[in-house]
């Protein structure tokens, strides 16, 4: 049954090296980071505002343009792609968003689908004419997530949670080698936003897909992810599984964090226990 | 503050601005005093004129009454030449005017010196009076319809353009973020990301514009661009003021019709 | 999941099919027919190249030798925009407070609403021709015109923004004994006194655009000193006009905006 979703394929990796990030004068935001990432491992990246989380992730499909380092998807160098490479590239990389970046007056088969429009000939964009394959993808993979009775509606009638599942359809639809997540549960309430991350942890064992998420909530991520990252100061300072995670290893990854926000992390690992 | 403003004008000690803010107000009302008494005094009227206009009207519009319908069919033609004038120019400059908002928009021009071309196209097109245009194109294209489409149409890029850009400029940018995300190419992302975002204002724009070119048509004809302007102009000329005051009334109708359409159009549409 | 459906069609706008294509049909005659009976003289267009061809050669360059006309005429424009503009206001605030559904009796109410939609239906030129005929030539039909412009939008908007005004006020006023005036005066007036000023403000920079267009047919100002160049076939001079016409339009419009931003 599964076997249409996940495709056949050997074990996917991204490799980051010596990956740095300068925006404008100031101190680098990341400081020749080092992270590998394979096979269908759940890894949260953890740390507080500002530490660099957001600008990782952009920077590994080149949202945000990197300063110098190397990111490596099973064999392609992204730094050196010029912009159409970098066009066909950014396909193979699925990418979840906290504020679900939809198109929220097109309906929700559309929003689906303009995960494909890498691949698809601009006719069939323009006239809302897709290919079968795609379609029939689309209609299998919303109903996996819950939303295939949607495709009709608008997005901007959807919910929150019903909103981040077509989100994650549309990077699914690109058939990623890899999804990356941007927060993807920070606007969401609290029962949402464990839907989606057990969905996101079922679909990267279901589809063989290495996932990176960052997130806030650590509570959340000890739970899902096979793999936790920490980060401070554009450097990774941790980086093994869950359980590992103590408290004097929190109080380092958001060491110098205000009294106030640090109670707030503290009171979420609290809550979500 | 004020609301108990009316009431505490009877204490003796109370001032409602401060000295700055009367300095200002009276600098203002004396600005203006000063500007009117300037403008009265030089002003190149003779005066016996004035004082004898309120009769003057009262002749004229004695003299418009009854209106004579007699010529109906004839300014009803001229009033459908009129709708198409303005319907015709509103829907050819809507599209002229989505790629100059294209490339005036901050947020989506290729590069600088398309978005000085497209401002320049902007603000010419907007600062030059539809009149005017008129005059330039009944001179290139002979009297009649065609240069008051053409006028109407060039006045028209300008402002749709304008307001079409300033949307473009208000998109929310994370959806592109998005589906630049899924390496699609640039015109994809335009048309997924931009275009919809950008419908509600593309069609108020244009709906707004229609109203507006509706009674701008109506003054094409007295430079000789058609419409029903040609018949009033006629009528002006014999001193035909019952006809005068016939197409007055068609135009008021056709104005109020065409306020009652855009409103519809505007509920159904938004 | 087998059974999953591979085709997927667009929701149409209109839902009903018969309203679609009907509307589309309709649309789409109009369109043949109103363009097929465009009546385009390619002879003449062709021939109006060549005069077009004249005309930009005549116009280059803009020729600015008689800019004591030019300034003469700008004067115009502006003193009448100025007395229009204060003539207009004046008079809209009596006709707002008519067109105000809240404060005036009904019968006042629908003739204060005619009034303000006759003076907005009639484009300035229209009107500025009427005037012409009904007083002369010359500035005073121009003021005139841009007396009644001026009311279509300041009266309309005032009584807007009068219909929104804060009611209580109006009730302590009542209650306190003060008369009909002294309410107006002393509840309505500052509520909307802001409005009004922004409005005038406003008003001007449109009428100082409008006045160069009414001269056009004869009401003064800018406009004919424009019109009569382009009569005479001074292309250069009209060109020069016109330059100087968009100029001040941009500046009148960058104080105007600068001013309302400070008074908001």
């Amino acid at each position: 049954m599964r076997g249409r979703l996940a495709l056949v394929r050997k074990t996917i990796m991204l490799k980051i090296s010596k990956l740095t990030k300068h925006y404008g004068s100031g101190d680098p935001v990341l400081k020749e980071l080092d992270l590998t990432v394979e096979g269908d491992q759940l890894t949260s990246v953890i740390g507080s505002s500002g530490a660099g989380k957001s600008t990782l992730l952009r920077c590994i499909n080149r949202l945000v343009e990197p300063t110098s380092g190397s990111i490596d998807l099973n064999g392609t160098e992204f730094t050196t792609l010029n912009r159409r490479e970098l066009r066909a590239a950014r396909r193979r990389i699925g990418m979840v968003f906290q504020g679900f970046n939809l198109i929220d007056r097109l309906t929700v088969m559309e929003n689906v689908q303009s995960g494909r429009l890498g691949y698809i000939s601009t006719w069939s964009a323009l006239t809302r004419r897709y290919p079968r394959d795609d379609i029939r993808h689309a209609y299998e993979l919303m109903e996996r997530v819950g939303i295939a009775h949607y495709a009709n509606k608008r997005a901007d009638e959807l919910s929150g949670g019903e909103r981040q599942r077509v989100g994650v359809v549309r990077a699914l639809m690109q058939r990623p080698e890899i999804l990356l997540a941007d927060e993807p549960t920070a606007s969401l309430d609290p029962k949402t936003s464990e839907q989606i991350m057990s969905l996101l942890r079922d679909l990267a064992s279901e589809l063989k897909l290495p996932v990176i998420i960052n997130i806030h909530n650590v509570t959340e991520a000890k739970e899902y992810s096979d793999r936790i990252v920490g980060m401070r100061y554009g450097r990774i300072i941790f980086d093994d599984l869950p359980e590992k995670l103590t408290t004097a290893e929190m109080d380092e990854i958001y060491a110098g964090v205000p009294a106030m926000d640090r109670a707030a992390v503290g009171a979420s690992v609290g809550a979500g226990a | 503050m004020m609301s108990t403003q009316p009431l505490q004008d009877t204490l003796d000690h109370w001032s409602r601005f401060t000295l700055r803010q009367r300095l200002m107000r009276y600098g203002g009302l004396a600005l203006t005093l000063l500007l009117v008494g300037w403008a009265l005094g030089s002003i190149d009227v003779i005066w016996e004129w004035v004082w004898d206009s309120p009769r003057q009207m009262g002749d004229l519009f004695g003299r418009m009454m009854p209106p004579d319908p007699s010529n109906l069919p004839s300014i009803l033609e001229a009033i459908w030449q009129t709708v198409n004038i303005a319907t015709l120019a509103t829907m050819v400059a809507v599209v002229v005017s989505l790629p100059v908002a294209y490339i005036s928009a901050q947020n989506t021009t290729p590069n600088r010196v398309a978005l000085w071309i497209g401002r320049f196209i902007l603000v010419s097109s907007r600062s030059v009076n539809t009149i005017i245009w008129a005059l330039l194109f009944v001179a290139i294209f002979g009297p009649g319809i065609v240069a008051g489409i053409v006028a109407i149409m060039f006045r028209s890029i300008g402002f749709l353009g304008k307001l079409l850009g300033e949307a473009i400029e208000e998109i929310d940018h994370k959806p592109v973020e998005a589906l630049e995300a899924c390496g699609a190419s640039r015109f994809k992302i335009v048309l997924y990301a931009i275009v919809p975002q950008v419908m509600p204002a593309f069609f108020a724009v244009a709906i707004l514009r229609w109203d507006i070119n509706l009674r701008e048509s109506t003054v094409l004809g007295l430079v000789g661009a058609g419409g029903i302007g040609m018949i009033l102009q006629g009528a002006i000329d014999t001193f035909n003021w019952p006809e005068v005051s016939m197409v007055l009334l068609t135009i008021l109708a056709l104005v109020v019709f065409g306020e009652v359409v855009s409103s519809y159009l505007r509920k159904k549409i938004l | 999941m087998s059974g999953a459906k591979d085709c997927w069609r667009k929701p149409p706008f209109i839902a009903n099919p018969v309203l679609r294509y009907g509307l589309y049909g309709a649309v789409l005659i109009y369109f043949v027919a109103t363009l097929a009976t465009l009546p385009i003289d390619w002879d003449r267009v062709a021939d109006g190249m060549t005069r077009a061809q004249r005309i930009f050669n005549g116009a280059f360059p803009p020729n600015f030798e008689r800019s004591g006309l030019l300034i003469d005429g700008f004067l115009e424009s502006l003193k009448i925009a100025i007395l229009a503009t204060v003539g207009g206001v004046a008079l809209s605030v009596p006709l707002a407070f008519m067109a105000a559904g809240n404060i005036a009796i009904k019968p006042v109410y629908f003739l204060g609403r005619a009034i303000i939609i006759v003076a907005r239906s009639f484009h300035p030129v229209i009107v500025a021709i009427i005037f012409v005929k009904a007083v002369g030539f010359g500035p005073f039909a121009g003021a005139l015109t841009l007396v009644v412009y001026s009311i279509g939008f300041v009266a309309k908007l005032l009584a807007e923004r009068i219909e929104e005004i804060d009611f209580g006020q109006v009730e302590a006023m009542r209650s306190a004994g003060a008369g009909f005036i002294a309410t107006l005066v002393y509840a309505v007036l500052p509520q909307i006194m802001p409005r009004l000023v922004g409005l005038g403000i406003y008003q001007l920079d449109s009428n100082l655009r409008a006045s160069a267009v009414v001269g056009i047919v004869g009401a003064g100002g800018i406009g004919a000193t424009l019109a009569n160049a382009f009569g005479r076939y001074d292309y250069d001079f009209a060109l020069a006009i016109t330059m100087v016409i968009v100029g001040v339009i941009l500046i009148s419009e960058a104080v105007s905006g600068f001013v309302r931003k400070r008074i908001a």
